[in-house]
């Protein structure tokens, strides 16, 4: 059983690692932006997904699916549920989180607001990922008006 | 209805399954971004060592032990109360050097490597060398010059994962710190 302390700072180090917007001599210009960190996301989000009980794998409507993103997913990975989730019953849900666990050191009102994005896309990407393993087909934006809140955007695509 | 009473079980076994996946999907991820293993094991080991300087802060407040005087006393803090919170696990400590310098952890069950799976090109990469960088960084942080390194390891079929530590120094608080 992993301390939640040590996915707190893997994240952080990830973050460091995977973005920086100038890619420094020894990187050899590699590609690195935000698509990265969600890669990794959306990849741990499948896994995840893949490891629910078979029951929650049947999901059939989107509203249940969404659902456990706020409830269990949020619970597992920062051990509380998420604040409120709305939708227009279009396909589009927004996901609030008005103390983001991953913002919540970094102070609150609006000093390192500009930082805020690299630490939302690793989490951007796993909700997709767990949708995508649940039979949903996404695309999740996030954005931070005052940290440590935040708002994640989910759109389902229709096929 | 059942659902909701395992809910608390399913969720801690989830965000251990959490860390060690993310794990896997960052050592995935600088595989491709550096042509050697070399280059992945150093860079595993350099962020290890920054989780580990501020680990350290998140373990002192938490637990509560003082200062170690020797290294044995180290040895037992790191396997029995270190491991045991940040990992659930407590590796054993054998081998000790005459000099009393250096000492082995055993881990028989090492949660980093849950699902993996190493693939024959990559046999010189050290998977979980990042628990090198955090065990060096966090003693660095209380004054101990130590290098951790892994000699043996189950994913290259070895029967155990030994994890070799040896003290080099006491660092004198006259020094810069953080000197890497």
């Amino acid at each position: 059983m992993a301390d939640a302390v040590l996915f707190e700072f893997l994240h952080t180090e990830m973050v460091a690692e995977l973005w920086a917007p100038d890619p420094g001599p020894g990187s050899g210009g590699k590609k690195k932006s935000l698509s990265v960190l969600e890669g990794l996301g959306f990849r741990v989000g499948q896994a995840l997904g893949e490891r629910l009980p078979r029951e929650t794998l049947a999901f059939r409507e989107e509203l249940d699916a969404l659902k456990f993103l706020c409830k269990d997913l949020w619970a597992a990975m920062f051990h509380k549920h998420i604040d409120g989730l709305r939708t227009n019953h279009q396909g589009t849900y927004v996901l609030q989180d008005n103390s983001f666990p991953l913002l919540v050191t970094m102070g609150s009102g609006s000093q390192y607001l500009e930082e805020a994005p690299k630490f939302l896309a690793f989490t951007c990407g796993l909700l997709c990922g767990a949708l995508h393993t649940l039979g949903f087909q996404s695309l999740v934006t996030a954005s931070v008006a005052a940290l440590p809140a935040c708002k994640f955007q989910v759109v389902i695509q229709k096929s | 209805m059942s659902r909701q009473a395992n809910r608390g079980t399913e969720s801690k076994k989830m965000s251990s399954e959490l860390f060690t996946l993310t794990y896997g999907a960052l050592v995935t991820q600088l595989c491709k971004d550096y042509e050697n293993d070399e280059d992945v094991n150093k860079q595993l080991d350099r962020m290890g060592y920054n989780i580990g300087v501020r680990l350290i802060e998140d373990f002192l407040a938490r637990s509560n032990v003082g200062r170690c005087h020797d290294f044995r006393e180290t040895a037992d803090v790191i396997a029995k109360v270190a491991f045991k919170m940040y990992l659930g696990i407590t590796p054993s400590v054998t081998n000790w050097s005459p000099a009393g310098d250096e000492f082995s952890l055993i881990l028989e069950n090492n949660p980093l490597v849950d699902f993996v799976e190493l693939p024959d090109n990559h046999s010189s990469l050290i998977y979980s060398n990042l628990l090198c960088g955090v065990l060096r960084g966090a003693l660095e942080m209380v004054q101990m010059a130590v290098e951790a390194k892994f000699v043996q390891d189950t994913l290259k079929g070895d029967g155990v994962t030994e994890i070799r530590m040896r003290f080099i120094r006491r660092i004198e608080d006259n020094l810069p710190a953080g000197e890497e």
